[in-house]
């Protein structure tokens, strides 16, 4: 047992309201700069929909994950190894920026300088690229909102092995349903991107797992762009050097949660620690479809378990750490409740974000004038949602409904639960008997309930000991480590000459 | 008597200086400024002409250059596998396909960054007079493979030799002062782009990733306690 710890985390989309405030606060952080305009570490989709960059999840364009080689290895899809030899020069699955959208903003010097006329001067849409005026067909939110409609939605990759029904009940206009999936790096276990870096510029950070790009080492190959099958590496432009999500590791660092995190409206985003077993990366891997979920879920470690924890220390994990791990909410939407799933594990990367899938209302026909739900519970079957199984589990049981009804399931249950308890027009056996369907305890559903609707910034943010400034003096003189800090960098990130 | 002075300056006194801006400034901008250290790819902002471009100039450039190196390193194995007419023909014929090749690639490069204007804006006033560099060295090489045939067999017999009086610091320029003058400007702007290569976007080449076919997949970085 070879045990790491990984800063993880869940996003319960039952919970998302789509308002974009966590691609903003990232956007002014991180990605307000040249080169960097059109990237969104964080962004949000509707679903369905066909996402950023367009339709990401197609894999036959875009190549992204791995792929078993047939004896038993797996390969990165783009450019495996002996691949990028002679890709090197032109990487045959780049995406470019046509896929993602180009950049603008107005050119209000119009509005002072305009000559006197009979109109109204106007500030008209100019690229940030070269400065030309655009026609814009595209931005990064697009299809916002836009469940239903046919161009975006009907092209969601996801609706594949949906039968014409399903994908009707999703697209007819009094029918329609949809729901958003704010997406992030998913600081991968089985990272594509590092994977296929051939300068070696992209790592994984030991201590909290983190995957970032050494922006001196990046030569701009290219490579980790096409690898990545959530398109979550980024190549710059302007800087000629390829940039990602960093989870915010200097906020983490000084104990604050990532601006996504902190600065979300709907309080969906919860972080914590989680150890797994490094050993077992390649092996969980390379299994079937069908049984990547719960692999997933075994090779993390019960950070209560004495021998886990014994482990852990020979390792090298503090104390902090493992008690970290112990309070971890991610722990208990993954592990203990099983209620969140990682996001199409089939590209075989291993992602350690986790989403809660969400509720949908239940379906509706209108045969007539007035509209006819097909089940008059309040809390309908779950089968009977609007979004249907299939397109869950494309999303998140690698194409299996089981994992993804037995989350739905429990929550589900968890409403019934609290609306016999609290509102009391359900009767108790009745719900008791919701909760046992769904492998839950009454005191499990509190719990659920608690994390999910009563959850403080503490209760979702639990933020390991990793201040550096402490780990460096526990292992090296102040004064000898004084004399190193700061040099090397002389010179600004400059584009090269 | 100025032509001798013209031949120390230009195949002594111009080489070593280029050589040692190359060394000396490769070095120091690896050093100072590793964060420009990059291909600076611009496949992201033109995707449709990019390979028709910059393919059929690497390869080409690639075969020439390593040409160019093997005649300089090993001359006695060019000269014998030249003693064969044949074998001489399919090499002097294989050079001049693979030259014209970077020749094609070149003018696409220059083309696409022209016509493009996202390329165009990341187009620096460098880039240009490398392009410019670059085309006049590829059709000044071209040339001589025209107009004075069998370079394979007097490269290694004339010009190595040269090349490696300057390498022994006891330069020898009898060898070149004989040249004809295209290939003496061949040489000259060969000098001229590697001493300007530190100041360009060809240091990448130095930078090119070896160890990535024998590295694990996965690479960490631990702060402090393992390697
Ligand atoms: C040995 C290996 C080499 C590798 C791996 C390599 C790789 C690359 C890559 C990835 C690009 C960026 C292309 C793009 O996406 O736009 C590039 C561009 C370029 N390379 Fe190389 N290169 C090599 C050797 C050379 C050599 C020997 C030369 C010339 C002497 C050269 C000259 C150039 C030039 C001029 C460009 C700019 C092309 C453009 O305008 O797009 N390269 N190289
Ligand atoms: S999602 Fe995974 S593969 Fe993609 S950039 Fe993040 S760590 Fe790498
Ligand atoms: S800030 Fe939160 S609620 Fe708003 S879109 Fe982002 S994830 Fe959803």
């Amino acid at each position: 047992m070879n045990v790491r710890s990984q800063v993880s985390m869940v996003f319960h989309l039952d919970k998302c309201i789509g308002c974009h405030t966590c691609s903003v606060a990232c956007k002014n952080i991180w990605t307000d700069r040249k080169g960097a305009e059109y990237m969104w570490f964080n962004n949000v989709e509707t679903k369905p929909g066909t996402g950023y960059p367009t339709k990401w999840e197609d894999q036959e364009k875009y190549k992204g994950g791995w792929e078993s080689n047939g004896n038993g290895k797996l390969d990165i899809k783009s450019t495996s190894r002996t691949k990028i030899i002679p890709n090197i020069f032109h990487n045959p699955h780049m995406p470019s920026m046509d896929d993602y959208y180009e950049p603008w903003t107005y050119d209000y010097q119009n509005l002072f300088n305009a000559p006197e006329g009979s109109d109204q001067p106007t500030a008209e849409p100019i690229s940030m690229i070269d400065g030309e005026k655009i026609d814009v067909q595209s931005g990064p939110n697009w299809d916002d909102d836009l469940g239903g409609s046919p161009i975006y939605a009907e092209n969601d990759p996801n609706l594949e092995g949906l039968t014409e029904q399903q994908k009707l009940q999703l697209s007819s206009v009094e029918r329609l349903v949809f729901f958003y999936l704010p997406r992030i790096c998913n600081h991968c276990l089985n990272p594509c991107c590092v994977a296929s870096c051939p300068s070696g510029a992209l790592y994984k950070r030991g201590e909290d797992g983190i995957v970032l790009i050494d922006q001196k080492k990046c030569r701009a190959w290219r490579s980790c762009v096409a690898a990545c099958p959530y398109k979550k590496t980024y190549f710059n432009w302007f800087t000629g050097k390829s940039e990602k999500c960093l989870l915010c590791f200097p906020r983490l660092e000084t104990g604050q949660a990532p601006a996504c995190f902190h600065s979300c409206v709907g309080r969906i985003r919860y972080l914590g620690v989680l150890l797994y077993d490094a050993d077992r990366i390649e092996e969980i891997a390379k299994l079937p479809d069908d049984e990547l979920v719960e692999g997933h879920r075994s090779m993390i470690l019960d950070p209560f378990d004495p021998e886990v924890i014994a482990n852990a220390k020979r390792s090298g994990i503090s104390d902090g750490v493992i008690e970290s791990a112990q309070r971890s909410p991610v722990y208990q939407f993954v592990v203990k409740w099983k209620i969140a799933l990682p996001p199409h594990i089939e590209y075989r990367t291993l992602p350690m974000l986790f989403y809660v899938p969400p509720m949908s209302p239940v379906q509706a026909s209108k045969p007539e004038d007035t509209i006819h739900h097909a089940s008059e519970d309040l809390f309908h079957d779950i089968d009977a949602s609007r979004v249907p199984m299939k397109f869950f589990a494309n999303l998140f049981g690698a194409g299996h409904e089981g994992v993804v009804r037995y989350a739905l399931r429990k929550q589900k249950a968890v409403r019934w639960h609290r609306r016999a308890e609290t509102v009391g027009d359900v009767d108790r056996a009745t719900a008791d008997r919701m909760l046992h369907e769904a492998n839950c305890t009454r005191e499990e559903a509190e719990e659920i309930y608690k994390l999910t609707s009563l959850c403080t910034f503490e209760d979702r943010f639990v933020i390991p000991p990793m201040h550096r400034e402490q780990a460096i003096e526990m292992m090296k003189e102040p004064h000898e480590h004084r004399t190193e800090t700061g040099f090397g960098f002389v010179g600004g990130p400059q584009r090269g000459l | 008597m100025s032509q001798h002075f013209l031949d120390q300056f230009l195949f002594v006194a111009l080489p070593y200086v280029c050589l040692f801006t190359f060394f000396l400034m490769t070095v120091y901008r690896y050093r100072m400024q590793s964060f420009s250290y990059s291909s600076l790819s611009s496949q992201f902002l033109e995707n449709k002409h990019h390979f028709w471009a910059v393919v059929p100039f690497h390869y080409g450039i690639l075969v020439v250059t390593a040409g160019h190196m093997i005649a300089f390193l090993i001359p006695r194995t060019i000269l014998a596998w030249n003693s064969h007419p044949l074998r001489l023909y399919v090499l002097e014929v294989s050079a001049l396909a693979f030259g014209l090749l970077t020749l094609v690639g070149l003018i696409g490069v220059v083309v696409r960054r022209f016509s493009n204007t996202k390329i165009k804006n990341v187009t620096t006033p460098t880039d240009w007079i490398l392009f410019v560099m670059l085309l006049l060295q590829t059709i000044s090489g071209i040339s001589v493979a025209l107009f004075h045939p069998w370079g394979s067999a007097w490269f290694a017999s004339n010009l190595s030799p040269y090349l490696w009086s300057i390498f022994k610091l006891n330069p020898d320029v009898s060898y070149v002062a004989a040249m004809p003058h295209l290939v003496k400007f061949h040489i000259v702007l060969a000098f001229l782009t590697i001493g300007f290569f530190p100041f360009t976007r060809l240091v990448h080449v130095l930078v090119i990733p070896n160890p990535y076919l024998w590295r694990k997949p996965q690479v960490v970085r631990w702060y402090g306690r393992r390697g």
